[in-house]
């Protein structure tokens, strides 16, 4: 589903962000990407859905080559990812179901499903009794299951999540954590970097951790290796 | 087309101060604009009825047969430059004296012969009324050789033409100077709005929108700001110009207004430079994020 290799990224002030990083995300996998902030998280997740592209190397995602992607097939791109980010990005003037249908408008979809298609996601969501409510009526992990939501609306093969739980209590951050692996066990593939270890150690899923640019420790290559080893 | 519609009216509702600015401002300045244009329309009006008064007099020889004169006032009739011809005859030219020269009554009473010539007067069609054409139909009509000579107030043809080209070039320069601004105010009041939504048009782009669906309701919103804007500058041009027709005391009351298609011009100019300033504003934003 995704295919880093061998990706460099530099800005133009010459920073390097990323160094020769290459890793694989296959069908229905959760990933943790970690390390301290500047270690190339945000980086990694903004080349996922082409906010950046590649100084050097290969990025493919879902099928998309994100190193030759032309402008107009980014969007195509996005609307087969779901994008959640810490500080929710939802729309203040509009409720919670108005917020995700218009992730539905905006691809064009049919008006007719569009108010099925919102409730079915809110109730995944546990949050289908708060549909009219808008994000300054709602805790902040109310808003971030309203921001998961509307990127579930239109089905993702891969959900990316740069820090989803980093504005949260501890309450709400289980909460939100458990519903990303629900959708998981649906069978989404989901990338969420985070810098909170504690949510790492309690689960078995694979992570990889990134330092100044490089990826230091992958779970999936290491542990195979050490069993390899051993 | 329906969400189109509601995201461009979803703004006006959200920021109606800044709507209602940009529409005033579009509606200033496509007031100025038409305010110049109505000059510009009278300006033209009032030459045209001077350029009317442009005349060519070819005076006739004495004794000249009057079937060559009928048969020459045909040839010159003929041309393409005219637009009328009419022979005046000697008792013509003098009881036409004597009407209008009031001060010279008795001495034209006592003449014991009739000392004015006979002479024929030629009138130029609409856009030949030049020097150059005055000029090359005179010429013309010195050819005859009846003509004993040929009179036209060339200085003042000359300058006819020369206040013809400057009102022309002044009315051009200060037309598109007025435009640039507008266009700049209209991408000014659009790039307010986009600023005001960029977060908006960030999350658009993260959710797949394309830039076309980003553009659709900020074109859309910029061409209604822009035929609001022009409604509004006809109605401020009306008043102007009533105003200043009915204040002026009757000094200028044959002032013309704007004939429909130029109102409808108007609009449709405001309309484009709507669309051109959020066309502008939009496409450099959408490059930046």
């Amino acid at each position: 589903m995704i295919r880093f290799s061998h990706v460099y990224k530099s800005y133009p002030n010459g920073a390097l962000a990323l160094k020769d990083v290459s890793f694989r995300v296959g069908k229905g996998e959760f990933v943790f990407l970690t390390g301290h902030s500047g270690a190339g998280k945000s980086t990694i997740m903004k080349l996922l859905f082409a906010e950046l592209r590649p100084s050097g190397g290969e990025v493919r995602v879902s099928g998309y080559d994100v190193t030759e992607l032309k402008v107009e097939e980014i969007p195509r791109l996005r609307r087969r990812l779901g994008i959640v980010f810490q500080d929710f990005r939802l729309l203040e003037d509009r409720t919670a179901a108005e917020n995700i249908a218009f992730a539905l408008e905006v691809t064009g979809a049919r008006h007719d499903t569009i108010a099925a298609r919102v409730m079915r996601v809110l109730t995944q969501v546990g949050l289908s009794a708060k549909s009219q409510a808008y994000p300054r009526e709602l805790s902040g992990g109310e808003q971030q299951r309203v921001a998961i939501a509307r990127a579930l609306v239109n089905d993702p093969a891969i959900l990316v999540a740069d820090e989803p739980t980093g504005n949260l209590d501890e309450r709400a951050t289980r909460g939100v954590f458990q519903l990303l692996r629900d959708i998981n066990a649906g069978g989404t593939v989901i990338v969420m970097a985070t810098h909170d270890l504690d949510l790492v150690r309690q689960t078995p899923y694979r992570t990889i951790e990134l330092r100044e640019g490089a990826v230091v420790f992958d779970s999936a290559v290491d542990e195979a290796d050490a069993v390899g080893t051993s | 087309m329906r969400l189109l519609t509601r995201e461009a009216l979803l703004s006006f509702r959200r920021a109606p101060l800044l709507s209602a600015l940009s529409i005033t401002t579009i509606a200033f300045s496509l007031f100025t604009l038409g305010l110049f244009g109505l000059v510009a329309i009278n300006l033209r009006k009032a030459l045209l009825g001077l350029e009317e008064r442009v005349e060519i007099v070819a005076f006739v020889l004495r004794g000249t047969p009057a079937e060559t004169i009928t048969l020459a006032t045909q040839d010159i009739a003929a041309f393409p430059e005219v637009q009328d011809v009419a022979f005046v005859t000697e008792q013509q030219a003098l009881a036409r004296a004597r009407k209008e020269l009031v001060e010279f009554r008795d001495a034209y009473r006592d003449l014991q012969a009739n000392p004015l010539p006979a002479s024929i007067e030629v009138q130029l069609k609409e856009g030949y009324r030049d020097a150059r054409t005055v000029e090359l139909v005179a010429e013309r009509l010195r050819g005859f050789g009846f003509v004993d000579d040929v009179r036209f107030g060339r200085e003042w043809v000359q300058r006819l033409d020369q206040l013809r080209n400057v009102t022309g070039l002044v009315g051009l320069v200060i037309g598109l100077a007025f435009a640039a601004v507008a266009i700049v105010i209209i991408g000014v009041t659009i790039r307010l709005t986009l600023l005001q939504r960029a977060r908006e048009i960030s999350i658009m782009r993260l959710v797949g929108a394309t830039n076309w669906f980003i553009r659709g309701p900020f074109l859309l919103e910029g061409a209604l700001k822009g035929l609001l804007g022009g409604l509004l500058s006809l109605v401020l041009c009306y008043a102007g110009y009533v105003l200043f027709r009915d204040r002026t005391g009757g000094s200028f009351s044959d002032l013309i207004f704007f004939r429909p298609e130029h109102m409808v011009l108007l609009i449709i100019f405001g309309v484009a430079l709507g669309l051109a300033g959020s066309l502008v504003s939009v496409g450099r934003h959408l490059r930046h994020v």
